[in-house]
C-alpha cells in the first residue's frame, strides 16, 4: 500500500518536472518560432530525463 | 488504420466479457460464494480469498498479461502453443509443445504451466511424465491448477497433495533449469526481424531497381524516418564519424519501434510484450554499453578518471562517480524503455480490468456495462498515447545512445580547450 503512495509522489515530481520542461519549452518556441525543430528535440530527451526518475519509483513500487 | 485497431479492440473486449459472462450461465454454483478453502491454506491466504470473493482483484491477471508466456492465448481455452525447450541440469534437454499441459491441466517432466507460464516443481518427489492435476476449488467457476498464495508464491495440487512450484524465471530470480523456449517474446522478436527484413529489403531494391528517382511505397514511409535519424540523431549527436555508428542506431531504431507498435496489437500472433520485458532492454542497454566502452578514446577514460580542469582532492571524490556513471548510463536506458512500456501495458490493462472490477468479474452486467462505457474510451484515448510513446521511446533511446557514443569518441583539443 506504502508503495502506491510513493509511487504517487514521484508521479508529482516527475509531473512538476515535466511541466516545467513543457513551459520552458513553450516560451522559447515563442521567442524564436524557426528553432522549433532543435527545441522539441531536447525537450523530449529531458522529459525522458525526468520521467526515467518517477519510472525508477515506479519499478521500485512494483518490485517493494 | 488507427480506427481499424481500435475496433477490433473493442470487438476483443466485448467478445471477453462475452465469454465470461457465458462462462457464469454454464457454472450456475460459482454465484454462490464457496464457504470451503482449501485444506492447506495460511491464515493470511484466507483473508486474501475471502477479500476476493466480495472484490474482484484484476493484479494478477494483469501481470500475467504483461509477461513472456509460452503459449498464445486467443479467448477461453483457445491457445496457440509454442515450442518449450528446456535444458534441467543433470537431466538434460526436454523438448516439448506448451499443448502438453491442456490448458494446465496436466504436468510434464516437473513442469507446470501457469496460465501459460511454465515453471518447474521445487519438490523432487513429484514423479515424472504426464501426470493429472487436481483443480483448486476456487470463487469464479473456472477451473485453477496453480494457487498463488502471493504473487510470488504458487502451489499446484497432485493426489491431494499440494507441491510449490518455482518463482518464474526473471532477470533477478533464478530457477533449476535453462530456458531456450521460442516463448511468446522470442516468436515476436523473430517475427519482426523479419517483417523489417522484408521491409526494407523491399525498399533496398527499390533503389536498386529505380536510382535516383522519387521513391514509391514503402520507400516513402521508410526514407523520412532513416533521414531524420542521420540527419537529426546520428550527425549532431556523433559528428563526422556518424557512418560507423549508423547502422546500429537505425537497426536499435526500428527493432524497438516495431516490437513497441507489435506490443500495442491485442491480439495473437501480436500483443507480446517485448521492450516490456527487461531482459530484453537489458540486452539491448548491454549492447549500448559494449559498442561506448569499445569506441572510448582516450579523452573519454580521462575524463572519467582523471578529468583537467578540475582540483586533484576533487578529481579523488568524481572519479568513483563518473566511473558508475558509466555503468548507470545503460542501466537507466534500460529501466527507462521497459519501464515506460510496461506501464503503458499496465495502464490499459488496468483500465480493460476496470469493466470485471465494476461487473464483480461477471457476477453483475449493468456494472460490466457500465465498466465498459467508462474502460473504452479511456482506452482508445491511452491506446493513441501509446502510439506516440513507441515513437518517442525508440527514439529516446536511440538518440540518448547515440550521445553516449557522441560522448566516447569526442577528440579535444585541451591546448585551446583549457587556455
Amino acid at each position: 500500500m506504502y508503495s502506491a503512495v510513493g509511487a504517487g509522489l514521484a508521479a508529482i515530481g516527475a509531473g512538476i518536472g515535466i511541466g516545467l520542461i513543457g513551459k520552458g519549452g513553450m516560451e522559447a518556441i515563442a521567442r524564436q518560432p524557426e528553432a522549433v525543430n532543435d527545441i522539441r528535440a531536447n525537450m523530449l530527451i529531458v522529459a525522458a530525463f525526468v520521467e526515467a526518475v518517477a519510472l525508477f519509483a515506479c519499478v521500485i513500487a512494483i518490485i517493494k | 488504420m488507427m480506427t481499424l485497431k481500435n475496433l477490433l479492440f473493442t470487438c476483443v473486449l466485448s467478445v471477453i466479457v462475452g465469454t465470461s459472462l457465458n462462462a457464469q450461465h454454464d457454472n450456475p454454483h460459482a454465484q454462490a460464494p464457496t464457504a470451503t478453502e482449501p485444506a492447506a491454506t495460511t491464515e493470511s491466504t484466507k483473508t486474501e480469498a475471502a477479500h476476493v470473493e466480495e472484490k474482484y482483484d484484476p493484479t494478477p491477471s494483469i501481470m500475467n498479461h504483461i509477461a513472456n508466456t509460452h503459449e498464445f492465448h486467443l479467448f477461453g481455452h483457445y491457445t496457440i502453443p509454442l515450442p518449450c525447450i528446456f535444458y534441467v541440469k543433470e537431466e538434460g534437454l526436454k523438448t516439448f509443445m506448451s499443448s502438453v499441459f491442456h490448458h494446465g491441466a496436466e504436468a510434464h517432466d516437473k513442469f507446470a504451466s501457469d496460465h501459460g507460464v511454465v515453471k518447474r516443481v521445487k519438490d523432487s518427489s513429484f514423479p515424472d511424465g504426464e501426470v493429472a492435476l487436481e483443480a483448486f476449488e476456487s470463487h469464479d467457476g473456472e477451473e485453477h491448477y496453480v494457487h498463488h498464495d502471493s504473487l510470488d508464491n504458487a502451489f499446484i495440487k497432485y493426489q491431494g497433495k499440494e507441491y510449490e512450484i518455482e518463482k518464474g524465471q526473471g532477470l533477478f530470480t533464478s530457477s533449476s533449469f535453462y530456458d531456450f523456449s521460442i516463448t511468446k517474446n522470442v516468436f515476436t522478436m523473430i517475427m519482426s526481424g523479419l517483417i523489417l527484413l522484408f521491409l526494407f529489403g523491399k525498399a533496398a531494391s527499390g533503389y536498386k531497381k529505380r536510382p535516383g528517382q522519387a521513391p514509391t511505397g514503402i520507400q516513402n514511409v521508410l526514407e523520412p524516418v532513416v533521414e531524420f535519424i542521420t540527419n537529426d540523431v546520428a550527425k549532431p549527436m556523433i559528428g563526422d564519424k556518424y557512418m560507423k555508428f549508423l547502422p546500429y542506431l537505425l537497426t536499435v531504431f526500428f527493432f524497438i519501434l516495431a516490437n513497441n507498435l507489435i506490443g500495442l496489437i491485442p491480439f495473437a500472433p501480436f500483443g507480446a510484450n517485448v521492450t516490456g520485458n527487461i531482459a530484453t532492454t537489458a540486452a539491448l542497454a548491454l549492447v549500448a554499453f559494449v559498442i561506448t566502452n569499445l569506441n572510448g578514446k582516450a579523452d573519454y577514460w580521462k575524463h572519467i578518471f582523471w578529468m583537467p580542469g578540475v582540483s586533484p582532492v576533487m578529481k579523488i571524490f568524481l572519479a568513483p562517480i563518473e566511473f558508475i556513471g558509466v555503468f548507470t548510463k545503460p542501466i537507466s536506458l534500460m529501466i527507462r524503455l521497459f519501464a515506460n512500456i510496461t506501464a503503458g501495458h499496465i495502464i490499459i490493462l488496468a483500465l480493460v480490468g476496470l469493466i470485471f472490477v465494476f461487473g464483480n468479474a461477471g457476477k453483475s452486467v449493468p456494472g460490466a456495462i457500465m465498466g465498459t462505457a467508462v474502460a473504452v474510451p479511456f482506452t482508445l484515448f491511452l491506446s493513441i498515447i501509446e502510439v506516440i510513446v513507441a515513437f518517442i521511446q525508440a527514439f529516446i533511446f536511440t538518440i540518448l545512445t547515440a550521445s553516449y557514443i557522441g560522448a566516447a569518441i569526442e577528440e579535444h583539443h585541451h591546448e585551446e580547450a583549457h587556455h
